[in-house]
């Protein structure tokens, strides 16, 4: 009722209409030019930094990984390469939703190309991968397995065989412990590489040469510009455009040259066939290794594949330990075989002269002391000089020698020859060894008791037991320096790099040493003939080295690994094989001009004679006379 | 003296073709003009912005006839007798229509927005935009201005009850639309200064107690705006990726169909919501400015056009007309460049979407028809 009450003034109401549109529009304008401002802040003042923004949105950097480098031997052969592995990848978004996906994996299963156990993982891996990325499912598929999934193709879409780049060891298990192996990069590897250069790498060189030259070898990753979208899948075109992006391409790795002979390398694996032991060759006048072998072996391939838990545990718990390298990481007592090197130890001091004889009974004693230090040969060996002592390895002989040596000079002598140090070759984890003297076990032991240096210790080292140690590595080294007269060359497996993709090899120099010095060539001769008598008719290994053409100087030796009480008998077949003696040979030929020092070790083999002797023969045949049929040279 | 005022541009519109047809379906000249040009950019932007889907396109120039017919249809046909007596039955029935929507969409157990009609699906929130206005309009078309307290509180009431029932669809941008062309409507009529100035603090009250009412997802979206950065992934992704693309775009854009943040789907929502931001990426700072120009000529003829309003309905409804063109226009552009949160309101005649289309270009056409039907005094 009271709105009739009130007038409408119509002009005055226009006016309130109009100041109010007034008003309005005034607010408008000013708002407006609020957004206008907010514009000019972002694409004028603040574009570089979205530009940068919006350029990392659009653009990843996907990596190329470079190609390995290969490894041959010295004349070419190839030791290690790259081939495509062929293995089985599915597309989820090219198989459908995701229980097609299940039915296909299920159908895999079926027809036996996967394990119904890995179907959970394989269905994470899958989850945590794009819809639109090709992942691996089977790994390796060999040719059986390959034929199989052709057979049932048809049944798939979105799951097919792709080739990848793999590494290959075209021998197997051959040189497997100079060449070491390539596996995963481990969390450890992670610390110690440039991680931006091994995007997209997934393997990396473990141990031998492998590991060691893991730099020249791998090379340097490339990458590649992509056009991503939001939900991260590769495209071509952006809009309407196709945009322009770099691409730098990978740099191979350097191809490696080894000193490894491949005939050598061959006659060495055969030699040990079936044996737990090791084989080092070593050129007397540059230090290249033409042979190292250890057995047994395994195969390297496995690693790149990747080897399940199982198959890990199997070769880590296997007694007879194929995966440690006995060539570099077994230190054992070398028994005999460094009686030579006493010998010219003693001719250099002066407390021996070569033609001075020794009367052997079959044992010997010390001053003042009842303990019997016996001879291999019970009866003894009679009156005895230098050459016969080496020839017939009378340990009483060198039981004297050490006693007028003592301890701290045989130390200072065999360190010149690389005893108690590692030789420093060119693949890791060699062990040190060890060559004791009275200041080394002051330093080793706590109780003042344990630290005094006792007479028949010295006595033990004497004949290359006690406290001594050395590696098969060391063992070769120190009889290619006494080949050499002195002369002294850090042993070495890689001689040559080559340039990737070229045959531009770039030769290492042999890396001279510290030469054996004060020893006159007459006393190099001394020795020499006697490790000559050695595998001449009545020497210890006599039998093993008839006719061949050219000339060994060698030295025997035999190991304890069990010590027999005072009045005990060693009897062979009351001692468990692992109980047995381990056997030794280290020899050079030829004699006159050695070219080639071998060093052979057979864990419980019993005699160097029967046992070491003929391998390292067969290393001379291969090495010294090459036109004799090599049929299984260089083939797997 | 008014009919001088007239006679020059009527003899403008007889020099043309052109002319004698738009006035013939009582169309503005400059207005008309105006809204087809920004309506053809919108094409030309949707193509870009679909990653050049054809399709979308189609159905794009398919809304855009739909809208045009229904802007010469209500220009030349709903002459103001009918508007008026329409509004009150379009109030009515909006607020019924979205009853059933809201009812149904809580059975589906959804945010429910959409009626199917089989046909054609819509939005009734959208009619709201304009019958809200246009009753409020109505309400007061007989009664003095400026409005006495009555008469806001009636008017209060009638804004009320819709907003709310589209608040709790939930489409918080819708309703504040609605809100807003109600309001429009009440400060036009003469809302005093002095009310204006208490209700700011109850409407802080409002604003605190509607944050203990809306959606999680609401209040994620408002405190996202206040820092995107701490949610970059999730809420903040729009408001980052949208400054992305405008800032990278700089004074002249990445070029048509060439911008990376819209063609590679790193802009979400690309060609609806977000579609000033790919203006902004691919036509730069001056394509953006060139859009505003164009809306404030908009906004600023269709004052006018109301200014000239005969009575109370033609100048409120058309006032309210012009300035919620205005509000969509803020709203939108403020949350893409990222001075207001996000909420969902489209860029207005741009973005890709029928229903917005219709309502904008209906609007326009009722204004069209409100000028177009004055009566001149003194014939």
């Amino acid at each position: 009722m009271l709105d009739r009450v009130r007038i409408k003034d119509h002009w005055g109401e226009q006016r309130i209409f109009t100041t109010r549109s007034i008003v309005a529009g005034a607010i408008v304008a000013a708002l407006l030019l609020a957004v206008a401002s907010r514009l000019f802040y972002l694409q004028v003042l603040r574009h570089d930094y979205y530009a940068e923004l919006s350029q990392g949105n659009r653009v990843r950097i996907d990596p190329i990984p470079p190609s390995r480098g290969l490894i041959l031997d010295r004349n070419g052969v190839v030791l290690a390469e790259n081939l495509p592995a062929f293995q089985l990848e599915l597309v989820r978004e090219q198989v459908g939703p995701q229980a097609q996906v299940d039915a296909s994996l299920a159908r895999l299963v079926d027809i036996g190309l996967l394990d119904a156990e890995e179907i959970g993982a394989i269905r994470r891996t899958l989850l945590s991968h794009h819809v639109y990325e090709s992942v691996p499912i089977k790994l390796q598929l060999n040719d059986e397995e390959m034929a199989r999934f052709a057979v049932h193709r048809h049944e798939f879409t979105g799951i097919d065989i792709r080739a990848r780049l793999s590494r290959h060891y075209p021998l197997g298990a051959f040189a497997v412990h100079a060449l070491g192996y390539v596996a995963a990069i481990s969390e450890q590897d992670l610390k110690r590489i440039d991680a931006t250069d091994y995007a997209g790498t997934t393997l990396i060189g473990k141990l031998g040469v492998e590991g060691a030259y893991e730099e020249e070898l791998h090379g340097t990753a490339g990458y590649r510009e992509v056009l991503v979208n939001a939900a991260g899948r590769p495209v071509l075109r952006q809009g309407a455009f196709t945009p322009k992006l770099e691409t730098q391409q990978p740099v191979a790795g350097a191809d490696l040259i080894l000193s490894i002979d491949a005939r050598v390398q061959r006659a060495a694996e055969e030699g040990l066939a079936g044996l737990r032991g090791a084989v080092v060759a070593i050129d007397p006048r540059s230090g290249d290794v033409i042979a190292l072998a250890s057995t047994p072996e395994f195969d390297p391939n496995g690693f790149a594949r990747g080897l399940s838990n199982k198959q890990y545990d199997e070769l880590q718990n296997d007694a007879d330990k194929p995966l440690i390298n006995r060539a570099l990481r077994g230190a054992y007592p070398p028994g005999s075989t460094v009686k030579p090197f006493y010998a010219l130890a003693a001719l250099r001091y002066g407390v021996m002269t070569p033609e001075r004889t020794i009367f052997c009974p079959g044992y010997f004693t010390l001053p003042g002391s009842t303990h019997l230090f016996r001879d291999w040969k019970k009866t003894g060996h009679g009156l005895i000089s230098m050459r016969g002592a080496i020839a017939q390895s009378c340990d009483v002989y060198f039981y004297n020698v050490a006693e007028r040596l003592g301890i701290d000079r045989m130390h200072e002598f065999m360190s010149a020859f690389g005893f108690g140090d590692a030789t420093g070759i060119d693949i890791p984890g060699e062990k040190p060894g060890l060559m004791p003297s009275a200041e080394w076990k002051r330093r080793t032991y706590k109780r003042a008791a344990d630290q005094v240096w006792f007479a028949g210790e010295t006595i033990s080292v004497g004949i290359g037991q006690g406290y001594m140690l050395a590696t098969p590595l060391q063992l070769a080294h120190a009889t290619a320096v006494m080949a050499a007269r002195g002369r002294s060359f850090k042993p070495r497996l890689v001689t040559g790099v080559r340039a990737p993709g070229s045959n531009l090899v770039t030769r290492r120099a042999a890396v001279p040493e510290k030469t054996v010095s004060e020893v006159t060539a007459d006393e190099w001769n001394v020795i020499i003939e006697g490790m000559e008598e050695v595998t001449a008719p009545g020497g210890t290994a006599g039998r093993e080295m008839i006719g061949t053409p050219y000339k060994v100087a060698g030295k025997t030796g035999s190991a304890q690994v069990f010590t027999i009480g005072q009045n005990e008998k060693y009897n062979e077949k009351e001692l468990s094989e692992r109980m047995l003696d381990h056997a030794l040979f280290v020899s050079f030929a030829p004699a006159e001009d050695p070219r080639l020092a071998v060093a052979v070790f057979v864990e419980n083999g019993r005699h160097g004679a029967s046992t070491a002797a003929p391998i390292a023969r067969k290393l001379f045949d291969a090495y010294l006379l090459p036109d004799r049929p090599a049929s299984q040279v260089g083939t797997p | 003296m008014i009919y001088d005022e007239f006679s020059p541009s009527r003899t403008r519109r007889t020099l043309t073709a052109g002319g004698r047809t738009l006035r013939a379906l009582g169309l503005d000249g400059p207005l008309t003009g105006v809204l087809a040009l920004i309506v053809s950019i919108g094409v030309l932007v949707v193509y870009s912005a679909s990653g050049q889907n054809l399709r979308m396109v189609e159905h794009h120039l398919m809304n855009i006839a739909v809208a045009v017919t229904a802007l010469i249809a209500i220009a030349k046909f709903a002459t103001p007798q009918y508007l008026r007596i329409l509004s009150p039955f379009a109030y009515l029935i909006g607020v019924l229509l979205i009853i059933v929507v809201d009812v149904t969409g809580h059975i589906g157990k959804g945010a429910q927005r959409w009626l199917d009609l089989g046909l054609i699906r819509f939005q009734p929130s959208e009619i709201m935009k304009l019958a809200v206005p246009m009753m409020c309009a109505w309400y007061m078309q007989e009664r003095p201005l400026p409005p006495n307290f009555r008469d806001l509180s009636m008017m209060a009431l009638l804004i009320a009850i819709p907003t709310a029932l589209v608040v709790i669809q939930p489409d918080l941008g819708t309703a504040l639309l609605i809100a807003a062309s109600g309001l429009i409507v009440m400060l036009l009529a003469g809302l005093a200064v002095r009310i204006m100035l208490i209700s700011i603090p109850l409407l802080g009250a409002a604003a605190w107690a509607a944050w203990h009412f809306v959606h999680d997802y609401q209040r994620q979206r408002v405190l996202m705006f206040l820092n995107p950065q701490s949610d970059p992934l999730g809420a903040g992704y729009h408001i980052i990726q949208s400054q992305i693309a405008i800032g990278s775009g700089g004074v002249f854009g990445k070029g048509y169909m060439n911008g990376s943040q819209a063609q590679l789907e790193f802009l979400p929502e690309r060609s609806t919501d977000f579609i000033f931001a790919v203006i902004g990426e691919e036509f730069g700072l001056l394509g953006q400015l060139l859009v505003l120009a164009l809306y404030g000529f908009v906004i600023a003829r269709a004052l006018y056009m109301a200014m000239q309003g005969q009575d109370t309905f033609a100048r409120l409804t058309g006032g309210a007309i012009a300035l919620g063109f205005f509000v969509y226009v803020f709203v939108n552009s403020g949350m893409v460049s990222g001075i207001l949160p996000v909420v969902g309101v489209p860029l207005p005649l741009i973005s890709y979407g029928g229903t917005s289309m219709v309502t904008l270009l209906a609007g326009f056409g009722i204004l069209m028809s409100l000028h177009s039907h004055r009566k001149l005094i003194g014939s």
